[in-house]
């Protein structure tokens, strides 16, 4: 890399007044033609182009964002990473994103404040401990570390919960992922950029897809806000768009785009060292490395575009965290804000062909793809590239929809992500 | 977060409905003649439209009536409310 990241690089800018720092990644015009184009400049969409650069050896695409990148769901969700999930095939999926986690900082040189503080899920009634204890049986035959806790133990590694067994939904224990945790969401999509961009990738932001050519069954190219683009392989990883954008191409997804709701507190001094998760209630909470509590709530049950949401989730969400933690009672909630989330019917992803040569889809993600951004990449540029899934996303094809060989994860994971 | 002007009871909170989601699905006539595709189609796939959407609400926490919407999402904006078995208004496409 031309401008590696070092302590060296870090002392000899800081004698210059960090005024001399090389731009990250380049702000390129379109060219007329590309490899293959990824629409959406996320996290998923910037990993899919640099695995493609990296491992594959495409050199000539181009990652299209209408916006910014980073600037849609990379940067509005709460960063949980985790690859505690029921079925085999999810375990696979998420299981081989949390290993890209452990050494992404180093792969990338970008740190991207990968914490694995560990994520712990609560049981609030008799189903719920027979669902997460299931669900730890299941992780450990998939090889994934999950342990079970009793209410004893959740009090003990985190102290502040209320385990009272007054309170209207009291915690009968807890499953923890140890090897779970965070990352820094604005650092992930950043750190792909600067390395794809190094490897010759343009990132053309400001760029919004208009239209999608076909001749036939195949894909000729994109119609954007900066004209025309020729490419035979067009990635879609657009999250709450991405029935917009198959709808160009005249295909129909298995999706619903709603408003998923996060809040931030003021920063306050250490006083959770972990990330906890309750599905039942619909609370979850972390705190970020400038001290804010960062709370996750529900999705609105209404289709919707706008990065809104409605006033009663959070409500609601707070209800709960106010119970489980009585100590933040006082606390002020700084900040509220939406983002679209894309839904399946089985709350699992997409990452699959489609019945057009040349266009493919990484969607579906719904409330929990940020923890999937490295695999999702790795795997997506896979697809693209040999024009067939790898082993690990055969199962998230589009086409289980219709042979009915769902990866139904509603009951195990997805209320909560 | 908006009103829903509920045809039986009047405007009230969003927060009173439950979404049921894309309107006019129609259920199919000969189930057992439907092809794997078309079971999917019917099942699954949806416009999930930005723009102007019909769609079903219940007023779950009020008459408990089902009734139809136009509403726009990509502004939240509701155009229109009809009764279950009307025929939706045509000046929204």
């Amino acid at each position: 890399m031309k401008n590696k990241y070092s302590v060296f690089s870090l002392i000899k800018n800081a004698l210059s007044q960090h005024e001399n720092w090389q731009q990250a990644w380049g702000n390129p015009e379109p060219k007329k033609e590309y490899e293959a184009i990824i629409v959406g400049g996320g996290g998923h969409g910037l990993a899919t182009a640099y695995y493609l650069a990296k491992k594959h050896n495409l050199k000539n695409i181009a990652v299209l964002e209408k916006g910014w990148i980073g600037g849609g769901n990379t940067g509005r969700n709460t960063t949980i990473i985790r690859s505690n999930y029921l079925w085999d095939a999810s375990a696979g999926l998420y299981d081989h994103a949390l290993k890209l986690w452990e050494n992404l900082s180093q792969e990338l040189n970008y740190n991207v404040m990968f914490s694995q503080r560990g994520v712990m899920n609560l049981a609030h009634n008799l189903q719920d401990v027979r669902d997460l204890k299931r669900r730890t049986h299941a992780n450990r035959l998939n090889g994934i570390d999950a342990v079970w806790l009793n209410t004893e133990e959740v009090k003990k590694f985190c102290p502040i919960i209320n385990t009272s067994p007054n309170i209207r939904y009291p915690v009968l224990g807890g499953t923890l992922q140890r090897r779970a945790g965070t990352a820094r969401h604005d650092a992930v999509a950043w750190g792909y950029a600067r390395g794809a961009s190094e490897m010759g990738v343009d990132i053309i932001q400001n760029c919004e897809v208009k239209g999608i050519k076909r001749n036939g069954d195949k894909v000729e190219g994109l119609e954007t806000t900066k004209g025309f683009i020729k490419t035979n392989k067009i990635g879609v990883v657009a999250a709450g768009h991405s029935s917009v954008i198959a709808n160009m191409a005249g295909l129909k997804l298995p999706l619903e785009s709603k408003p998923l709701q996060a809040l931030v507190s003021e920063p306050v001094k250490p006083i959770i060292d972990t990330v906890v998760m309750s599905n039942a209630v619909h609370a979850y909470v972390s705190q970020s490395d400038k001290g804010e509590l960062v709370i996750g709530a529900g999705t609105d049950s209404y289709v919707s575009y706008t990065q809104r949401g409605s006033h009663n989730i959070v409500e609601e969400t707070l209800k709960a965290i106010l119970e489980l933690y009585p100590i933040f009672s006082r606390m002020k909630m700084l900040r509220q804000w939406g983002g679209i989330v894309d839904i399946c019917p089985d709350a699992s992803p997409i990452i699959s062909k489609t019945n057009i040569k040349g266009l493919y889809f990484n969607c579906g993600w719904g409330t929990g793809g940020f923890k999937a951004t490295p695999g999702s990449g790795d795997l997506f540029a896979h697809t693209i590239a040999n024009d067939e899934p790898h082993k690990l996303n055969a199962a998230f094809n589009l086409n289980r929809f219709v042979s009915g060989d769902l990866v139904d994860e509603h009951g195990a994971a997805a209320v909560a992500h | 977060m908006f009103l829903i002007n509920c045809p039986f009871c009047g405007e009230r909170d969003q927060s009173e409905f439950s979404s049921g989601g894309e309107a006019h699905i129609v259920r199919p006539k000969q189930p057992t003649e439907l092809s794997d595709d078309e079971w999917a189609e019917y099942l699954f796939m949806r416009k999930n439209i930005k723009g102007i959407q019909f769609e079903r609400w219940n007023h779950v926490h009020g008459c408990r009536k089902w009734f139809n919407v136009v509403r726009d999402t990509s502004n939240d904006k509701i155009l229109s409310v009809y009764k279950m078995g009307e025929k939706p208004p045509v000046n929204y496409k």
